[in-house]
């Protein structure tokens, strides 16, 4: 078995004719673990009994000739950000070293209620703040198509595990590019869907009204069917929206002839890599042939979404990162003698330098004589590119373009300019900040054979198009 | 330079934060290199716009209805039996590091002079 190509219907179908069971196939995914991730460092905690324990399930159900759930013992990945009851859940950082949650991330649950087997934990940025995985308090992740590289971030265990075959799909989180820069990095599908159409119930939160759970596959089939599995109202989370969830597999097939789709020159200027702009404008050319009509748009206010995006993600950061303060879980200082001392001590130590600076960056947004100066100016800036989408849609059905300016750069390259790194998140942030959902798709490599992605951009709840959209693009590669 | 020292111990103190002196030169440097940039914003004029705290309130609900109305979905009867039960006692209490078996215990809050 080619777990390098595996994908999610070929495994369950696999076993349900019995040609493997989910547990042989499990410690398939192990022995894959154990013989490439110490180069790669995706996985941060490896949960072997609980997999298997959940393998003999769907074995048993395979025994009795009973019907299999969607994804029958599909081994996944989780990005360490989304709790699990009792397997250890860090965040990346430090400050959770111990932590072992008392309940489970709506998502999580809903792919174990499919059928999915968890493998372990994926490595991360710590509280998923960075574009490189550097941030990881644990271990970087290396870029499994070229060791010296990142792997993007802050999703880059959950990118690298599917780019090295030790998962056939896995969990990421999206809150300025996480999951589709990293897909792009490692040459993976990364889906982020519209906000609020997965649960964020159980994901440790960056910036609440911007985070969002999506997966990360070898093919957008996969990621259409792991949104369907895990998208839907969720009581459990007051922002998960009330709105139907398409069957998204079943829409693949509908033809794209006719579909406008968007070019925006902003997404095009000074900084995109010359090999970038090639192998995304040949994309859009594959689109033309396939029948899409090309339609020029402008979104003239991209220029201010990263300044947006780092003010409105750090002040939330700020507010959410309170509740580590060494009392009910998490690191706590030795030898401090009052309360106060014990909170800074505890953070101080518990923190790495990034999640740091984005606490003081986003508390100097919200303090007095500040916010209106900057936080608040950024609440109206966010309108603004919000507008600029509206507006785009008006004509539109999708929007194309390059994922990252450059394909993944090297380890430690850009670890000590913090702006540098921010600036690297150019063509995903926007996205978060307005809601809609996005997708990332390998759509060629450059010289170095480092991979490049397309991203589509959708309408809100919208994903059905963008998917088929990722979807006849990427028959048409083959 | 916008932000100072003093500035940096001030936000540090707000954040609960306590920062080394290594860590306090870097983040003057840093905050003051990020807020440069962020400065671009104040060249739009943004008078009329309307600020945005997030996105649901603009999409994904029944425009038709004013204020929390538009929320209402996530409203539900109240529930007088079968509530979910509460975390129990002693799992509430597994992660944190210090206990006395029925509380969380911190360091006095109030010292005697």
């Amino acid at each position: 078995m080619d777990l390098d190509t595996l994908t999610i219907d070929q495994a369950r179908t696999d076993i349900a004719q019995g040609r493997t069971s989910a547990a042989d196939l499990t410690e398939l995914f192990y022995s894959r673990i154990e013989e490439r991730d110490g180069a790669i460092g995706a996985y941060l905690t490896l949960c072997k009994e609980r997999a298997l324990n959940k393998a003999a399930g769907i074995d048993d159900l395979v025994r009795q000739g009973k019907p299999l759930p969607p994804l029958a013992g599909v081994p996944v990945g989780i990005k360490d950000v989304m709790v699990t009851r009792g397997v250890r859940t860090t965040a990346g950082s430090k400050i959770l070293n111990n932590y072992i949650p008392p309940y489970t991330c709506t998502a999580v649950e809903r792919l174990e209620a499919a059928g999915a087997v968890v493998l372990g934990k994926m490595n991360c940025d710590e509280f998923a703040m960075g574009s490189s995985n550097e941030n990881s308090a644990y271990k970087p992740v290396h870029n499994p198509r070229d060791l010296t590289r990142v792997p993007g971030g802050s999703s880059g265990g959950s990118a690298a595990a599917v780019a090295s075959g030790t998962a056939i799909a896995t969990l990421g989180s999206d809150t300025g590019g996480s999951i589709r820069q990293p897909a792009a990095f490692c040459g993976v599908v990364g889906l982020m869907p519209t906000y609020g159409r997965v649960s964020r119930y159980g994901l440790i939160a960056f910036a609440s009204s911007l985070d969002h759970i999506g997966p990360l596959t070898k093919t957008v089939k996969d990621a259409a069917l792991m949104l369907r599995t895990i998208a839907g109202r969720d009581p459990m989370d007051s922002t998960s929206a009330d709105v139907p969830v398409p069957d998204y597999v079943a829409q693949l097939a509908k033809p794209i002839h006719g579909l406008k789709v968007g070019v925006a020159k902003e997404y095009f200027g000074d900084g995109l890599d010359s090999e970038v702009r090639t192998s995304v404008e040949g994309a859009i050319q594959k689109l033309a042939k396939c029948g899409c009509e090309i339609i020029p748009v402008s979104l003239p206010h991209t220029q201010y979404a990263i300044p947006t995006y780092y003010l409105v993600a750090t002040a939330e950061a700020s507010s959410n990162l309170a509740r580590f303060d060494g009392v009910r879980y998490g690191h706590r200082a030795a030898g401090i003698r009052t309360l106060s001392e014990m909170y800074e001590r505890s953070r101080d130590e518990g923190f790495g330098p990034e999640v740091k600076r984005r606490i003081m960056l986003g508390t100097y947004a919200l303090s007095a004589g500040y916010y209106d100066a900057y936080y608040l100016k950024a609440q109206k800036v966010r309108t603004l590119l919000t507008r600029d989408f509206e507006e785009a849609f008006r004509e539109v059905d999708a929007i194309v373009t390059p994922t990252s300016p450059t394909t993944a750069f090297k380890l430690g390259e850009k670890s000590d300019d913090p702006l540098a790194m921010y600036l690297a998140d150019i063509y995903t942030v926007t996205a978060d900040l307005v809601g809609i959902p996005g997708i990332s798709i390998p759509c060629g490599e450059d010289r170095e054979g480092l991979p490049i992605g397309l991203q589509i951009l959708g309408r809100h709840f919208d994903e059905s198009t963008i998917l088929r959209l990722a979807h006849t693009y990427e028959s048409s590669r083959n | 330079m916008k932000v100072t020292e003093k500035d940096v111990l001030y936000v540090a103190g707000l954040a609960n934060l306590e920062l080394t002196e290594g860590e306090q030169a870097r983040m003057v440097r840093d905050l003051n290199s990020i807020l440069e940039y962020m400065d671009r914003l104040n060249t739009l004029d943004t008078t009329d716009v309307p600020a945005m705290a997030q996105t649901s309130d603009r999409f994904g609900l029944d425009q038709s209805k004013q204020g929390t109305e538009r929320f209402s979905y996530t409203y539900r009867e109240d529930i007088h039996n079968g509530l979910r039960p509460s975390l129990p006692h002693d799992e509430a209490l597994a992660n944190a590091p210090e206990t006395d078996g029925t509380f969380f215990t911190v360091p006095k809050v109030i010292e005697r002079a």
